[in-house]
């Protein structure tokens, strides 16, 4: 892909600055660049502070890092985000959708639109799931849509993530950080606010809670402890919400009830959003290895006697190998076009498509099935010709664990680099919350930042940043 | 509250405290060594013995030195009490309760634990000790200010105080104990400037020389000292007043399902047996047999509060 084509978000393809970036570049150019760099390091001291910091895992001395924190903020302009977010609400209707009738009737299954393997041999389908129906119906409380953007307002989603997506408190603080230090941008520019969020979390949540009573119902975080990577966002939610933080031992089934070890006994909780997967979440139910889990809390689920944000099961709707059927999935239960592309994706596991994939190598991306965090992938354009010959062993001994996609030509938005504004490549992850009452999504989302240049790879545990992503009022 | 949630604060404080008293105590130490006249390093024995890390230290060194004995309460990892192991477990236990604590508290133990990570990495020379030991109260205040000023005064602020008064109790009559042949009345009639210094030590790892002047001026003896260190409710360091504040937030806890009832009747009973006792009473009884049925007193109670609020299960 030559290096004209690509479209950076500020200054488009022929460096004409873009509607959205001009108040915000009128007010950067103005500024002196030195104490710009100063407030850079004042945002990292911040984040170190506060602890907003990431465990790798591995690594037992240099457990906390940071995540690389941008100043120069993505700048969505309001229609095009109304746009887009159309998209996105309608796909994640599907996704609900899908995931009821695949744990139910499967006429999705019936029609033909999705051969019967795909579902039946995933790892990601729950049996235990078969026929149990979820309090209001949803199964996906909290999701997060990874998008790539190639053009003004040309968006193709990457990836669904509907099991745990993590990452919104790097857009809540991001957004305070920005406010903190430069106030006077926010007064000039009317960014949509994204702060509401916790509340939104909770109110979402609460409103799942399986047996409407009157009294406020109880919701609680589940973290699989402090040394997990995504820990401090855990307690971070669980803090914004004002709710409990509770781990896997503090919690008993008592009565039919899920409840929750407290100074004054045991006390049931009607909603627990969890973070921690579907495999650990019960051992009498599923591995029963796990520590993380409560001892059966699925039946008391089956039974109606809590709500697990998000549901059991719903990997079946994200899977790698699922996702190249969206657009059938979006057709089949809205009886709508699909508003939002996906990537073109060959399916390894079908020989003429695996044919071209290996011919292709050096010009696709191949990633796992049910991989994650950008590990296990090969990026064809800049892969040694050494790791794509080891790939093709790979790929030819599991055709089934993969898929490809072409190499997008993905935006840039300027970072701030020694040298001034420099482009680097981005993607967005909006968040949404499903609930009876309606999806909300949340404007903006987080904006990673591959801060390598030429690099296509933006998650943190990969050298990956973030920035604050505002979306104009219209 | 979570029983979890109690334990955590209840740890974070005590780690906090102990990691303020270890560095009053090397502080004293440190002097002790500087205004000797022998040139032993016998003090730091017993330096050790008050932050009850001995046994461990002489597990690990063959030998007693002032480097040695400073670095082992300063930064060693192999010493769970050390200041570094304590402020690295206040920050775990802070991190546990994150939801907790306010933003603030967080910050402020966050921030003690990377300034102290920083200072600790390598060994503290001689000349860089009174600062680095500044630097460590300064934070242990800070977290201290920062709890006060900005924590709701409701259970989770009651679980913090007891953590932090148990502990403090626990310390201040180890100290005690440690020295208490120095305070005896046999002691009285030597008055050598050796045992002036010794006086002024014990005051000195309490912070309440003074406190201890103001109210005795250039007078008083082993007996006063002894006195005001148990007895007097207005010493913020002395038994009575940490007996009294453990009293005070067990009540703040009680409900009425009567949570604490057999931590409150247990720290009771501690605070009876201060408060009805004169300092002679307790010099008749023993004043080390009195302070090892004190800290016996103090780890029951700690153990009785596990179990009362549901820490482990």
């Amino acid at each position: 892909m030559s290096e004209h084509s690509v479209f950076d978000e500020m200054w488009g393809r022929d460096a004409q600055l873009r509607a959205p970036y001009q108040n915000f570049f009128d007010w950067f150019d103005q500024e002196d660049p030195k104490r710009l760099r100063a407030k850079n390091r004042e945002a990292e001291d911040l984040f170190r502070l506060t602890g907003i910091t990431f465990n790798v895992y591995g690594r037992s001395e240099a457990e906390e890092r940071l995540i690389p924190f941008d100043i120069i903020p993505r700048i969505i302009s309001g229609s095009e985000w109304a746009k887009l977010s159309r998209g996105i609400e309608q796909r994640v209707r599907a996704i609900n959708a899908f995931l009821h009738d695949i744990y139910h009737t499967q006429e999705i299954l019936k029609a033909g639109r999705i051969p019967r393997e795909m579902i039946s041999q995933n790892e990601a389908f729950q049996p235990k799931m078969i026929g149990v129906d979820v309090p209001g119906g949803v199964y996906t409380h909290i999701v997060g849509i990874d998008l790539v953007c190639t053009g003004p307002g040309e968006f193709y989603v990457l990836e669904d993530n509907a099991r745990t997506p993590s990452g919104v408190s790097y857009m809540l603080e991001n957004r305070e950080t920005m406010l903190q230090m430069f106030p006077e941008l926010f007064s000039k520019n009317r960014v949509q606010p994204v702060q509401q969020y916790p509340i939104d979390l909770r109110r979402s949540l609460a409103a799942c809670a399986p047996n409407m009573t009157d009294a406020e119902p109880t919701v609680a975080v589940l973290t699989p402890g402090i040394y997990n990577s995504a820990y401090f966002e855990h307690a971070f939610l669980a803090d914004q919400m004002g709710v409990e933080l509770v781990e896997g031992h503090d919690l008993r089934v008592v009565d039919g009830r899920v409840a929750m070890r407290t100074t004054n006994g045991y006390k049931p909780i009607d909603v627990l959003y969890r973070r921690v997967d579907d495999d650990f979440l019960d051992p009498l139910n599923f591995n029963p290895e796990s520590q993380l889990g409560v001892p059966g809390i699925m039946d008391v689920y089956r039974a109606g006697g809590i709500t697990i944000a998000n549901a059991p099961g719903t990997g079946i709707s994200d899977d790698k190998a699922i996702y190249s059927y969206m657009p059938e999935i979006v057709e089949f239960y809205t009886g709508e076009r699909p508003l939002l592309q996906n990537v073109p994706t060959w399916r390894c596991s079908e020989p003429d498509s695996l044919a071209h994939v290996l011919d292709n190598l050096e010009d696709l991306v191949v990633k796992e099935v049910h991989g994650s965090g950008g590990y296990g992938m090969l990026i064809g354009p800049t892969a040694t010709k050494k790791e794509i010959s080891a790939f093709r062993k790979k790929l030819k001994a599991r055709p089934k664990n993969y898929i490809a996609q072409p190499t997008l030509s993905l935006s840039t938005v300027p970072i701030f680099a020694k040298a001034g504004l420099t482009p680097r490549h981005v993607d967005l992850r909006p968040y949404l919350l499903v609930s009876p009452e309606g999806i909300k999504i949340t404007p903006g989302g987080l904006t990673r930042v591959a801060l390598k240049k030429g690099s296509l790879v933006v998650n943190s545990s990969q050298g990956g940043g973030t920035k604050d992503t505002w979306v104009l009022e219209e | 509250m979570l029983g979890k949630t109690a334990n955590g604060l209840f740890w974070m404080y005590r780690y906090m405290e102990r990691a303020e008293n270890t560095a009053r105590l090397i502080e004293t130490g440190q002097r002790i060594a500087l205004t000797r006249l022998n040139q032993t390093d016998d003090e730091w024995a017993s330096v050790l013995q008050s932050a009850d890390c001995l046994y461990g230290f002489r597990a690990a060194h063959d030998e007693m030195s002032r480097d040695l004995a400073v670095d082992w309460m300063l930064r060693s990892k192999d010493n769970p009490s050390s200041i570094l192991s304590s402020v690295n477990a206040a920050r775990q236990n802070a991190r546990l309760v994150r939801t907790a604590i306010t933003g603030e508290v967080w910050e402020a133990v966050n921030s003690a634990y990377m300034a102290l990570k920083t200072a600790l990495a390598r060994k503290v020379s001689e000349r860089d000790l009174p600062s680095t030991l500044r630097l460590i109260r300064h934070h242990a205040a800070l977290v201290r200010g920062v709890t006060h000023g900005t924590m709701l005064r409701n259970d989770i602020y009651d679980f913090a105080r007891l953590g932090t008064f148990l502990e403090r109790a626990d310390n201040t009559a180890r100290i005690l104990d440690v020295k208490y042949y120095v305070l005896l009345p046999s002691a009285r009639a030597v008055g050598t400037s050796l045992d002036n210094v010794q006086w002024e030590s014990i005051l000195r790892s309490v912070s309440a020389r003074g406190g201890f002047r103001m109210e005795y001026g250039a007078g008083g003896g082993p007996r006063e000292i002894a006195a005001f260190l148990i007895l007097d409710k207005r010493m913020p360091r002395s038994l009575a007043f940490c007996a009294g504040k453990l009293s005070d937030n067990l009540n703040y806890l009680a409900n009425e399902e009567d949570a604490g009832a057999a931590s409150r009747a247990r720290v009771g009973a501690l605070e009876n047996g201060l408060l009805s006792q004169s300092i002679d009473d307790i010099f008749d009884f023993g004043l080390h047999e009195f302070l090892q049925k004190t800290l016996e007193e103090l780890s029951s109670i700690s153990r009785q509060i596990e179990q009362d609020f549901r820490f482990y299960a």
